[in-house]
């Protein structure tokens, strides 16, 4: 089954992420490791910690695969790093998502409890925020002030 | 917490005095020390531009780095070999930084340090692995100069450091036309729109603020200007290239 790491700059948003995604996850689970903050309070991201975590992931999908779901910022750069930290052969087996984190990992979770494969599982991950866009349609004010006040 | 580490580095080594203008692991570690040493010094001021453009902790967590880089340092001071204490410092880094500048810093010595192999380094040697590690950077990032990154500090430094070094000048003269280059480098982002990072969202507000990565990485040169730029036997206070 294909694996998830969650990689926050907070353990405490990481672990509810996951409270959020196992709420969908009665019968069968994917593996779910989580590398977030450099402690339980301080916020951060350790490439060596999410390259850890990858690997654990790994041996838990048996080989199937593991999406990385990211927050912002320097995650992405250390899960970036984290990649050039495996083994080869491993980090062949990796995808960096570029989907959200809450609705990326709840989505990539439930697809990922059907036994779908990595590419299954990575597209609706980076494709997470589609449903809620397609509820509210996309009336993103462009950036400037005259759209806000 | 002390700043101590200075003026001790160099272990005595009969082998140095053949081998003068060559840069040796224990001088790379003098170099970083003294990162540390200004990054504590200016920990406010990195904390405080953050703040403006950020999430306020640019100062916070490099110092928490260096810091740890330190400790690293302190508990191996036989490192001999450049590479290994370049990777040493940049994995330290990656493992404690936290924010952004853990993994940039961190792939900039890791670069060095694969491009840094031999027991000693030439200066022509120490640009090519400043270059090693831009290149990390510039990929890690997705960045380029003009975009309000610590690049635009760092890409002038290598710049100012290889065509210096082609033209002949002592490693000294060339390190410090790299530290004029950073810190006009790190003045010209207050003037650009953030292209990367957090900074970013705040698109033409982020204007008129320094870049705090610009401003550490101007630091890292500086440090390099004053720790490598002249031989350590030598480290009287006198100006590099005088004869």
């Amino acid at each position: 089954m294909v694996a998830l790491v969650v990689v926050s700059h907070s353990r405490a948003l990481a672990r509810a992420a996951l409270g959020l995604a196992e709420q969908m996850l009665t019968t069968r689970r994917p593996p779910i490791e989580l590398a977030a903050g450099l402690d339980e309070q301080t916020y951060g991201t350790d490439a060596t910690a999410i390259a850890a975590a990858i690997t654990v992931a790994d041996a838990a999908s048996e080989g199937d695969g593991v999406v990385v779901l990211t927050d912002l910022g320097s995650a992405v750069l250390s899960a970036d790093l984290a990649l050039e930290l495996l083994d080869d052969g491993l980090r062949e087996r990796v995808v960096l998502s570029p989907g959200p984190l809450v609705e990326g990992l709840v989505m990539a979770a439930v697809t990922a409890a059907t036994g779908a494969d990595l590419t299954r599982v990575a597209a609706v991950a980076a494709d997470a925020l589609m449903p809620k866009q397609a509820a509210l349609g996309r009336r993103t004010p462009s950036a400037g002030q005259d759209d806000l006040s | 917490m002390t700043d101590s580490g200075e003026g001790h580095a160099a272990p005595p080594d009969p082998a140095t005095d053949e081998e003068a203008g060559e840069i040796r692991a224990a001088d790379l570690g003098r170099w970083l020390r003294e990162f540390a040493r200004l990054v504590r010094a200016n920990r406010d001021l990195l904390t405080a531009l953050d703040s403006a453009i950020g999430d306020a902790d640019h100062g916070l967590n490099l110092d928490r780095g260096m810091t740890a880089v330190v400790i690293e340092l302190d508990a191996a001071p036989r490192i001999s070999s450049p590479a290994t204490l370049l990777r040493t410092a940049g994995m330290t880094l990656v493992r404690t930084v936290g924010g952004a500048s853990g993994p940039l810093y961190g792939t900039l010595l890791m670069r060095m340090a694969a491009a840094c192999s031999a027991p000693t380094l030439s200066a022509e040697e120490l640009a090519i692995g400043l270059r090693a590690g831009l290149d990390g950077v510039t990929a890690r990032g997705r960045a380029r100069p003009g975009e309000k990154t610590l690049l635009d500090a760092l890409e002038p430094a290598c710049a100012a450091l290889d065509s210096a070094l082609a033209e002949g000048t002592s490693l000294g003269v060339a390190l410090h036309a790299a530290r004029a280059a950073a810190d006009a480098g790190r003045d010209a982002t207050t003037a650009m729109v953030a292209r990367k990072g957090r900074a970013s969202y705040l698109g033409e507000r982020s204007v008129g603020h320094q870049d705090p990565g610009a401003t550490s990485m101007a630091l890292l040169v500086t440090a390099a200007a004053t720790s490598l730029g002249e031989p350590a036997d030598s480290a009287t206070a006198g100006a590099p290239g005088s004869d």
